[in-house]
């Protein structure tokens, strides 16, 4: 009896925690016809691609689609380049100022960024930055950092400061022996650690809601989806088929992460 | 080439386990000692000049129009003047911000009381199931989490549809006629609903792996005597998994908190803030007042002061849950 009532509450957990989910893709995958029928159909009986074609050839999709991957990659690259020679400082050396780095690091990573988006704004305009990729380059770039140092720091921590001893014993210079011992064993960390921040600045929508406003050119998926009932109108099967293909990247990077999804983000927020 | 004496200064530190008990260094000079410890300093410079700029820089920027007459004629004129705290005079002085805190207290108090119940029940849940059942749920989570905040937002919208939406479907079929049609998103109470089950949907997964986790770090032997000792589950619960478990709830609740109190992407893309101000609330109403009404120097206080009460928010909360703590040790 118990057994029983456990597995319903299981199932219904797994039924609200995927429908949404499913329910974006089957509607992306419903002709129109059933989509407007009375009764909603469970399974799309008759599957189309129309509705992906519609929102592959919306005005701007690609372009939008570039725009994104330019801003995150560029981001996370330079979040991973900036972190990289932190989280060295911060895990393998003692220096006046640490704590105080590491403290400043944490706040960063708890900060209210909604309440920056003014400021923010009326910075970029000032500098004349405004409608520009590469501001929010920057804005992402200082979004993902903290939990980058923080990642990062846990996973240089675990690599034994004796094998990079050994290099330096048999003579490679610092530089060297970072090169040869730490980074092949860093590969894994920096590879989930750079996936995550790949999916938070892919997701970001406040900052580029704010600071990309004139020019229509320069949006970004998350921005362009916020619209879409001016891009397809009541076309729900569109809808659905741009929002399938906005989650598309994500979901493969959760997939390439699997099992390290879970310790990762713990190890981002509890490691100090 | 690459003598011994070039080794960086960190190397050997680090093999001192208390910062303070690294012993003088032999056979090196202070120049080359002086050099290395610049080092670290030019590792997270350029961390630091980030943080400078974009984060310090803009609060710092914030708290100065919050105290100036910042309007669209200085935005694009410059100049602005200094007013003292009479923008924080009106925006307290007025019935308005008073009613979105309000609205943003029972927003936070809402959503986080369901993520933690909901997350610690699933959590709690987990290692009682079947291997296949718990995997299944498990990959439900992920599958929820790696759902993109825009992606979620559109697919609520999709499910809630006055006409066409599965669920009003369901409710009509379970025998609830009243919603043939209803449009949700013309009520501010149903709109404020569909909000939070939209965060606490993508909020859940998070509370419940994280606890999950710690779940697993606790070893088998304390449950055991706790049960022959003939606690009931709630005791066991109790007395055991949540004392051992009150850092990580601590933390958890900590990070939701300031999650959904500072959450933007969800309310802006669903509803504005509208209908009727019923899902205004501080950093929706900051940004309304600031980007829609041009008032920069009234927005700026409202951030200003939503982070203020954000961090009373957590200091009496953080205070709350290890006063327990301190009275044992």
């Amino acid at each position: 009896m118990r057994r029983v009532t456990l597995n319903l509450a299981a199932l219904a957990v797994l039924v609200v925690s995927v429908f949404p989910v499913y329910w974006m893709a089957a509607t992306a995958f419903t002709p129109t016809v059933d989509i407007l029928s009375e009764t909603p159909s469970l399974w799309p009986a008759r599957p189309t691609l129309d509705h992906f074609a519609t929102a592959v050839r919306a005005a701007g999709f690609w372009a939008f689609w570039r725009n994104s991957l330019t801003v995150t990659v560029s981001a996370v690259l330079l979040a991973l380049a900036v972190a990289l020679l932190a989280a060295f400082a911060v895990a393998r050396m003692r220096w006046r100022g640490r704590r105080g780095f590491i403290l400043m690091v944490f706040v960063a990573q708890t900060a209210p960024w909604s309440a920056l988006l003014v400021p923010v704004y009326i910075i970029a305009r000032d500098a004349d930055m405004l409608d520009r990729l590469s501001t929010l380059t920057l804005v992402y770039f200082v979004t993902t950092l903290p939990f980058t140092i923080v990642t990062l720091r846990g996973f240089i921590a675990a690599i034994p400061p004796e094998l990079e001893e050994a290099a330096l014993m048999d003579g490679c210079g610092r530089a060297a022996a970072f090169r040869r011992v730490v980074l092949p064993l860093l590969a894994p960390g920096l590879m989930s650690t750079s996936l995550f921040g790949f999916i938070t600045a892919w997701n970001e929508f406040a900052f580029a809601n704010a600071l990309i406003i004139k020019d229509q050119g320069d949006r970004t998926l998350p921005i362009w989806l916020s619209t879409f009932s001016n891009v397809f109108g009541t076309d729900w099967g569109a809808t659905m088929a741009a929002a399938t293909l906005f989650m598309l990247p994500v979901l493969l990077v959760f997939l390439v992460l699997q099992r390290r999804v879970t310790s990762g983000m713990i190890a981002g927020a509890v490691k100090g | 080439m690459v003598s011994t004496e070039s080794r960086p200064a960190g190397a050997r530190e680090r093999l001192a386990a208390p910062p303070r008990a690294a012993g003088p260094r032999p056979r090196r000079t202070a120049a080359r000692r002086a050099a290395g410890a610049l080092w670290p300093y030019l590792l997270v410079a350029p961390a630091v000049a980030g943080f400078a700029c974009l984060l310090v820089y803009p609060f710092a920027r914030s708290l100065v129009i919050s105290v100036q007459h910042f309007r669209l004629g200085e935005l694009i004129r410059g100049g602005a003047e200094f007013v003292g705290l009479a923008n924080y005079a009106e925006v307290l002085g007025g019935p308005e911000f008073w009613s979105v805190v309000r609205r943003t207290f029972v927003w936070t108090a809402v959503n986080v009381a369901l993520i933690m119940l909901i997350g610690t029940g699933v959590a709690l849940m987990l290692p009682h199931l079947g291997r296949r059942m718990r995997l299944a749920v498990m990959s439900g989570m992920v599958l929820t989490w790696a759902t993109p905040v825009l992606a979620a937002t559109t697919i609520f919208q999709w499910l809630f549809q006055s006409r066409l939406g599965v669920v009003n479907w369901l409710l009509v079929r379970l025998g609830l006629g009243s919603f043939e049609d209803y449009t949700w998103f013309a009520d501010g109470t149903a709109t404020f609903a569909i909000l939070v089950a939209l965060v606490v949907w993508q909020s859940v997964p998070f509370a419940a792996l994280t606890l999950y986790a710690g779940l697993t770090t606790i070893p088998a032997e304390l449950y055991e005597a706790a049960r022959i000792d003939g606690a009931s589950a709630r005791q066991v619960f109790a007395r055991v998994t949540f004392p051992i478990l009150r850092p990580l709830f601590g933390l958890i609740t900590s990070l939701e908190i300031i999650w959904v109190f500072t959450c933007f992407a969800q309310i802006w893309a669903i509803s504005r803030g509208g209908p009727d101000d019923a899902t205004t609330t501080l950093p929706v109403h900051a940004f309304l007042i600031a980007q829609s009404l041009h008032k920069y120097d009234l927005g700026s206080a409202v951030s200003t002061l939503t982070v203020l009460i954000l961090l009373a928010v957590l200091v009496v909360h953080l205070r709350r849950m290890f006063r327990h703590e301190g009275e044992q040790a």
